[in-house]
C-alpha cells in the first residue's frame, strides 16, 4: 500500500464544477437568513424599544430558539418544507440571525445619548424623521456588530444541513468522512474558514464606509 | 415677546415643577431663569417650545398660543441649546449646523453658505466644517451647538445650562461671545442656569425660581443686587453682592482729577515741589506708563528717569464702578487712571472720589 498525499490536487481539479455549486448553495443559504433576519429585527427592535415591555419576552424566545440544536429543528421540519429543501436549512438560521440580531438593533438605538434625541426633537424633528436620519444611523455600528457576529455563525451553520441532504459545503465533509478521504474535508473546511472571513471583511468595510464618524472614535 | 400666563405642570407622578407662572420676555432681551437645581427651570423652557406640555396656564409667543401650533413647525422657528451641546455624532460640523435650514427645505448650497457663515460668526476655525463632533473640544462643540441654534435665523433662542460642562476660562469666553452675538442679533433670549453670577453677568433680566416652581423675583441684575425681594433672595445672590453690585454701575459718577499726570518729559525739579505724594506718568501719545513716589524721585533728570511703578486703569464710559475700583487695587497710589478707548489718560480717580461714587450708590440701594 503506498502513501495517500494529505491533499489531492487532482480530485479537486475533476470535482471543482461540483465544488462551486455547493459554494454557491452554501453563499446562498447563509446569505438568505441574514438578510431575512435583519428586515425582521430592524422592526421588532424598533418595536421591542417603543413599548420596552415587548423585549425581555421577545430576548426570552429569541434564547429559546437560539437553544435548539440546529439538526433537531431540522429534522423537526422536514415533514413541513421536505427533505434536502433550502428552506429547510434556512428556517432555523433566519431565527438564530434574529436571536442575535434583534438585540443587536434594540442595543444600538438605546444607546443613542439622550441629548442627541432631545436635540432633534428640539429642532422640530417629526418621529419618523427622527428615527430615519438621527437615531437608526448612530445604531448603525451596533447593528453591524451583531451582523458580523450572524454572518459568521450562519456560515458555519449551514454546513450542518449535509445531515439532512442539504449543507452546501457541508456535504464535502460527510462525502469525506464516508470514503476515509480528506481531500474533500479539506477543501470543505477551507472554503468555509475562507467564506466567513470574506464576509467578515466586507462587514467591515462597510463600517468604516457607513461609519466614518465612529471609527477614529476609539483612538481619540 | 413670550409671555406665560398662570402657566402649571404637573408631571404623571404628582410633582408639581412649575406652579402658576407668570412673566414675560420682552422681545430682543436675555430673559436668564435662575434658581437651584430641580426647582422647574428646565421645565419652564421646554414648555416653550412644546417639548413639554404645560398642564394649566398659557404660553404665548408674539401673542399666539404654542398649543395652537403644531411641535415641529413650532420648534423650527426656535432655537435650542443644551448642556452637552447635542450635536449629532454621525454628521460632520456644518451639516449639524445646517440641520435646522434642512428641515425647512432650503436647498443644499444656500444651506451650507449660511452654515459656514454662522461657524465664522461663533468664532469657530472654518477648518473645523468637515470635522465629526468627536474632534471638538468640549467649548467648541458648544460653539456648534450655539452655530445650529441660530442657523435659521429664530427669534428665539432657549438655552439650557449650555456653559455649565465646560471648564471657567472656556464658559467665560463663551459668555462673552454670547453677548458680543447678542448685540449684533438683538434675539429674544431665555437662558436658564443655577448659577447666579452667569445670570447676572448675562440677563437683561433675571428671574429666581425657587424650588416647587414658584417665581421669587424677576428684574434686572443691578435691581436683584441692590434689593432682593426675600430672604431667599438675598441668600441665593451669595455673600459679597454688595461688591458684585458695583459691576452695573457706571463710572460716570466718578471725578476725575487731571493735576495728577505728568509727561515723562518733565524735568524732576519743576515737580519735586508738589502736595501730592504721587503722581501719573504719561508718554508723548498721553499713555500711561506708572506712577511715580514724589518724595523717592531721583535727584536730577527727567520723569523718564524715575521707573514709574505699576498702574491699574479703567475706560472711561465703558467700564463699571467695580472696575474703576479695581484699578486702584493695582496701583501703590491707590488711585485709578481712566483712559479712553485709545487707551489715552483722560484723568484720575483717587479714593476719595471713589468714596463719593460708591456714597451715591448705597444712598440709592435704599439698604
Ligand atoms: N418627567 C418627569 N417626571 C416627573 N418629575 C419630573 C420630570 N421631569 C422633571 N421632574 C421634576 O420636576 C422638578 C423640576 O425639574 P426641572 O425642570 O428639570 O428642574 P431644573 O431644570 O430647575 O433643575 C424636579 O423636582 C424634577 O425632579
Ligand atoms: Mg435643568
Amino acid at each position: 500500500m503506498h502513501e495517500e498525499p494529505l491533499v489531492r490536487w487532482d480530485w479537486i481539479g475533476r470535482n471543482w464544477p461540483n465544488i462551486q455549486v455547493l459554494l454557491e448553495d452554501h453563499v446562498v443559504m447563509s446569505l438568505v437568513p441574514i438578510v431575512v433576519g435583519l428586515l425582521v429585527a430592524l422592526p421588532l427592535g424598533l418595536a421591542c424599544v417603543r413599548w420596552r415591555w415587548l423585549y425581555q419576552p421577545t430576548v426570552g424566545v429569541m434564547n429559546v430558539v437560539y437553544s435548539l440544536p440546529s439538526l433537531a429543528v431540522f429534522i423537526v421540519l422536514i415533514p413541513v418544507t421536505g427533505l434536502a429543501t433550502r428552506t429547510t436549512v434556512m428556517i432555523p438560521l433566519t431565527f438564530y440571525a434574529m436571536a442575535v440580531l434583534i438585540p443587536a438593533v434594540v442595543d444600538g438605538l438605546t444607546a443613542v445619548p439622550d441629548h442627541v434625541r432631545q436635540s432633534a426633537v428640539a429642532m422640530g424633528f417629526t418621529p419618523l424623521r427622527r428615527l430615519l436620519r438621527v437615531e437608526l444611523p448612530i445604531a448603525v455600528p451596533v447593528v453591524l456588530a451583531g451582523l458580523r457576529v450572524a454572518a459568521v455563525s450562519s456560515i458555519s451553520l449551514v454546513s450542518v444541513g449535509a445531515l439532512v441532504g442539504r449543507g452546501g459545503l457541508g456535504y464535502l465533509f460527510i462525502d469525506g468522512w464516508q470514503r476515509q478521504f480528506y481531500t474533500p474535508i479539506i477543501v470543505g473546511i477551507v472554503l468555509v474558514v475562507l467564506l466567513a472571513a470574506v464576509a467578515d471583511m466586507l462587514l467591515v468595510l462597510a463600517q468604516r464606509l457607513l461609519t466614518p464618524w465612529s471609527r477614529a472614535r476609539g483612538s481619540a | 415677546m413670550i409671555t406665560f400666563d398662570g402657566v402649571t405642570k404637573r408631571y404623571a407622578d404628582g410633582t408639581v415643577a412649575v406652579d402658576h407662572l407668570s412673566l414675560e420676555v420682552p422681545t430682543g432681551e436675555i430673559t436668564v431663569f435662575v434658581g437651584p437645581s430641580g426647582c422647574g427651570k428646565t421645565t419652564s423652557l421646554r414648555m416653550i417650545n412644546r417639548m413639554i406640555d404645560a398642564t394649566e396656564g398659557r404660553i404665548l409667543l408674539d401673542g399666539v398660543d404654542v398649543k395652537t401650533i403644531d411641535p415641529p413647525t413650532l420648534r423650527r422657528g426656535i432655537g435650542y441649546v443644551i448642556q452637552q451641546a447635542g450635536l449629532f455624532p454621525h454628521r460632520k460640523i456644518v451639516d449639524n449646523v445646517a440641520t435646522v435650514p434642512h428641515l425647512l427645505g432650503w436647498d443644499r448650497k444656500k444651506a451650507r453658505d449660511r452654515a459656514m457663515e454662522l461657524l465664522e460668526r461663533v468664532g469657530l476655525d472654518l477648518k473645523l466644517a468637515d470635522r465629526y463632533p468627536f474632534q471638538l473640544s468640549g467649548g467648541q462643540q458648544q460653539r456648534v451647538g450655539v452655530a445650529r441654534a441660530l442657523a435659521a435665523d429664530p427669534p428665539v433662542l432657549l438655552m439650557d445650562e449650555p456653559f455649565s460642562a465646560v471648564d471657567p476660562i472656556v464658559r467665560a469666553s463663551l459668555q462673552e461671545e454670547l453677548l458680543r452675538l447678542q448685540a449684533e442679533l438683538n434675539k429674544t433670549i431665555v437662558f436658564v442656569t443655577h448659577d447666579i453670577d452667569e445670570a447676572v453677568k448675562l440677563g437683561d433680566r433675571v428671574a429666581v425660581l425657587r424650588v416647587g416652581g414658584h417665581l421669587a423675583q424677576l428684574d434686572a441684575p443691578s435691581t436683584l443686587l441692590a434689593r432682593p425681594a426675600d430672604d431667599f433672595v438675598r441668600e441665593f445672590l451669595g455673600r459679597d453682592r454688595g461688591i458684585r453690585r458695583l459691576s452695573f454701575v457706571t463710572d460716570e459718577g466718578v471725578r476725575l482729577r487731571t493735576d495728577l499726570t505728568v509727561p515723562a518729559s518733565a524735568e524732576i525739579s519743576s515737580v519735586r515741589d508738589t502736595a501730592e505724594p504721587w503722581l501719573a506718568v504719561v508718554d508723548e501719545e498721553n499713555r500711561p506708563l506708572g506712577w511715580v513716589s514724589v518724595k523717592d524721585l531721583p535727584e536730577s533728570g527727567t520723569l523718564a528717569d524715575a521707573r514709574p511703578a505699576p498702574y491699574g486703569t479703567f475706560v472711561r464710559g465703558r467700564d463699571s464702578l467695580r472696575a474703576a475700583l479695581d484699578a486702584t487695587l493695582l496701583s501703590p497710589s491707590r488711585s485709578a487712571i481712566a483712559v479712553d478707548d485709545s487707551g489715552r489718560v483722560e484723568g484720575v480717580a483717587t479714593r476719595e472720589a471713589l468714596d463719593e461714587a460708591l456714597d451715591k450708590v448705597a444712598g440709592g440701594a435704599g439698604a
